[in-house]
């Protein structure tokens, strides 16, 4: 038998357990992309239930319908347009009122829509009465209690799902919004469904009420549309901001009139998360918490994971020695074993830090602290230019600035996004750390701690000032405005922080770790190239990583450019590998000092008289600063979807990488430091 | 009590929404959230640094800056 096939959306406030539902639902059968055209993560995945193939939507958390983010603008575009068999609104139900809202606009949207009442386990033992035949009465939609990180009464609800689907399109549900404005609806409906393009596409009632509600995105569609001049005409005998507040209100009104049947007895507020807040938002101790928590963070991502990564270095040189050590062909053996092995093992090194980082990015939002950690920095964050949101992404820049760049999609406000773009990169991130320990290690002896967390303090100092700098300047305007909520703690589940941990693990393998990995064997190869007039054979010992290789050659090139920072041309080739990943530095080094993979012995080279403390201080800075890896370029200019944006972001970091290991160099040696 | 304004209100406090001043699409997010004429308030507290307040409304709590919380004009409700 045909298999009957039905897509579905998932859609809700943030913090519902939606992705825990999810992954409930679907499993291991999902794809992470994105939504066309922007740059919002789209989740799918399949579930076969019984005989129907069931395909999952998962749209982004929102609040509401609105055009406020995109967010919103592409949970409704989806249901408007792709028109989804049902959507799912996931409903905490220990918060009914403001799920609910969410509701009456999904309803107003003319699709199918089930409820999961969620957290049931919670109301109840809180003490919540729940009447869910009157919910379904009231709505006239049929209400599934769930469980989601149990994963209870995920049959009962995609059974529904599957009953509801076969049922057709849904009558449009509609929120009465009192005599005057439903005039001007009906008003705006008879002129609005005169446009074809318009109400074969849209419903035609909810195109009204979105143009009442000033709704910018809906307003713009209408602009280009034929009867632009009419529906202005309307508008212009309204009171904007009158009929705004007016609908909000009356959605609010119509669930407060069935609240009081639904919910028969409902607890309201939070007591628990309350006594927790007391604590950790609270005037004296909600900083200390706060850098204690970040410290923490910080330390099992850094700490825990450097024996995994000594492994995975360790094996790798095992590997390389043992493949480049029985092939015969010495070529061959060189490529496989100095470029590819070695280069895989470049990628898989930063894989424990990266893994960790996101653990604890997960376990932080998923226990609800993140919305606290905004809380407590936003006026911080506020100071610089930024906002509270601004600060998640800052932080995650400290494990890779490329998922922190795309961690910025939270930000609405636009300006504030790109500035938080802009000056992510000079937050250190981990593929910077192996150059700073390699160096300081060599050079700084017990200092190398000090010195390194010194490097960091400057990444931050860099930002905060670049930030006011592009605010004052470039990108003049206040920050967006602060409407977060701070939602209930919640006890984070494994499982979803494991999901969540090998998601970014994947994209971080999948898009980084190609582009780490052809670099390596780039720079190999470049190094095993003779330079022009050489008499040598290609990859032969004597002109590996030396000057009478390619690379020897564009070191050359570029030397100049930096000799006035202390840097020769190896130096320069190293950093201009470094723009493939940051890491590379090291690793490109290594190859052209002929110390392969072992830093030891380039440590002893180097400190030997091949660099001294002030170069590689300098190195330091210079890495920490000046243009970030091409990972990170490209999801700038991704994110941004600017080259001017990006371009400008490469030279400034660039600038003030070469002024600051310059004024290090010259004062340094002017003054007799650490020679 | 006469009719004030949400910032200047102190933790422990309860009002009663009047309504939202301003324009655009930040108060459309406000009135989103619950903050609509007729709602009733009370203010949690004030984050360590004084900036941003956190309020109870519609049974959750909500996070604002004063800037915004400014916008919001109340009536305070007796203890």
């Amino acid at each position: 038998m045909e298999k009957k096939k039905i897509t579905i959306a998932l859609a809700g406030n943030p913090n519902v357990g939606k992705t825990t539902l999810f992954n409930a639902i679907t499993g291991a059968r999902q794809h992470v992309g994105n939504w066309p055209g922007v740059t919002v993560e789209k989740k799918t995945g399949k579930r076969t239930y019984k005989d129907t193939e069931i395909e999952v939507v998962d749209l982004p958390g929102t609040y509401s319908l609105t055009a406020y983010s995109i967010d919103e603008v592409v949970a409704r575009d989806y249901v408007v347009e792709e028109k989804p068999d049902v959507v799912v609104q996931i409903v905490d139900a220990t918060n009914l009122e403001r799920n609910l809202y969410l509701t009456t606009q999904l309803m107003e949207l003319g699709s199918r829509v089930v409820i999961a009442l969620n957290m049931w386990d919670l109301a109840e033992s809180r003490g919540d009465e729940i009447d869910t035949r009157k919910m379904e009465d009231f709505l006239e939609i049929p209400v599934v209690k769930t469980v989601a990180n149990r994963a209870e009464g995920i049959d009962a609800l995609l059974e529904e799902v599957v009953r509801e689907a076969d049922k057709g399109e849904h009558h449009e549900h509609e929120v009465s919004y009192g005599d005057d404005i439903e005039k001007k609806i009906i008003e705006l409906e008879k002129i609005v469904g005169k446009d074809s393009a318009l109400s074969g596409k849209y419903p035609v009632r909810w195109l009204s009420v979105k143009l009442l509600d000033g709704d910018e995105n809906i307003l713009e569609k209408i602009e280009g549309s034929s009867v632009a001049t009419q529906v202005n005409s309307v508008l212009s005998t309204i009171k904007k901001e009158d009929y705004e507040a007016a609908m909000a209100e009356k959605r609010y009104e119509t669930i407060n009139t069935v609240l009081p049947q639904v919910c028969v007895k409902c607890i309201k507020g939070v007591t628990f998360s309350d006594m927790i807040d007391r604590a950790v938002t609270n005037k004296y101790l909600g900083i200390p918490i706060f850098l204690a928590m970040m410290w923490a963070a910080f330390e099992v991502t850094f700490t825990v994971a450097t024996p995994l990564m000594e492994f995975v270095d360790m094996f790798f040189g095992w590997l390389a020695g043992v493949v480049a050590g029985s092939i015969t062909n010495p070529v061959l053996g060189s490529l496989l074993g100095d470029g590819i092995v070695a280069g895989v093992g470049a990628v898989m090194i930063f894989l424990p830090n990266i893994l960790l980082l996101f653990l604890m990015i997960s376990l932080l939002e998923d226990s609800g602290y993140m919305a606290r950690a905004a809380f407590v920095m936003d006026k911080l964050m506020y100071k610089i230019g930024l906002n509270g949101r601004s600060f998640i992404p800052l932080l995650m820049g400290f494990g890779c600035n490329v998922p922190a760049i795309m961690a910025t999609r939270t930000i609405e406000d636009e300006k504030d996004r790109l500035v938080t773009i802009l000056v992510n990169p000079f937050i250190s991130c981990g593929a910077r750390l192996p150059v700073y320990l390699m160096l300081a290690g060599a050079f700084f002896g017990r200092q190398a701690g000090s010195v390194i967390f010194g490097i960091y303090i400057l990444g931050i100092i860099v930002a905060i000032l670049s930030a006011k700098l592009i605010r004052g300047t470039v990108l003049k305007g206040k920050p967006s405005p602060f409407i977060m909520e701070l939602p209930p703690y919640r006890l984070p589940t494994l499982k979803a922080s494991a999901i969540h941990m090998w998601e970014k693990g994947s994209i971080y393998l999948k898009k980084a770790g190609t582009i780490i990995l052809a670099g390596v064997v780039f720079v190999w190869l470049l190094s095993a190239i003779p330079a022009p007039g050489v008499d040598a054979a290609f990859a032969s010992e004597e002109i590996l990583g030396t000057e009478d290789s390619l690379i020897g050659v564009l070191g050359h090139i570029i030397e100049p450019l930096v000799a006035p920072l202390g840097f020769d041309w190896k130096v320069a080739v190293a950093l201009v590998f470094g723009f493939i990943a940051k890491e590379i530095v090291i690793g490109s080094m290594g190859v052209l000092y002929g110390t392969g993979e072992d830093e030891d012995a380039l440590a002893e080279i180097l400190t030997a008289g091949a660099m001294n403390p002030l170069t590689a201080l300098g190195l330091m800075v210079f890495t920490l600063l000046y243009v970030p890896c091409i990972a990170c370029v490209g999801v700038v200019k991704k994110e941004t979807g600017s080259w001017k944006w990006t371009l400008f972001m490469v030279a400034y970091g660039t600038t003030l990488a070469w002024i600051a290991a310059f004024l290090i160099y010259r004062i340094g040696t002017a003054i007799g430091w650490g020679l | 009590m006469t009719e004030t304004t949400l910032n200047l209100l102190e933790p422990g406090s309860k009002a009663k929404v009047i309504q939202i001043t301003g324009r655009g699409s930040a108060r459309r997010r406000i009135l989103d959230m619950g903050m609509v004429p007729g709602a009733e308030i009370e203010v949690i507290r004030k984050a360590p640094m004084g900036d941003p307040l956190e309020f109870l409304v519609k049974g959750y709590n909500l996070s604002l800056r004063k800037a915004e919380a400014e916008l919001i004009v109340v009536q305070p409700l007796g203890a």
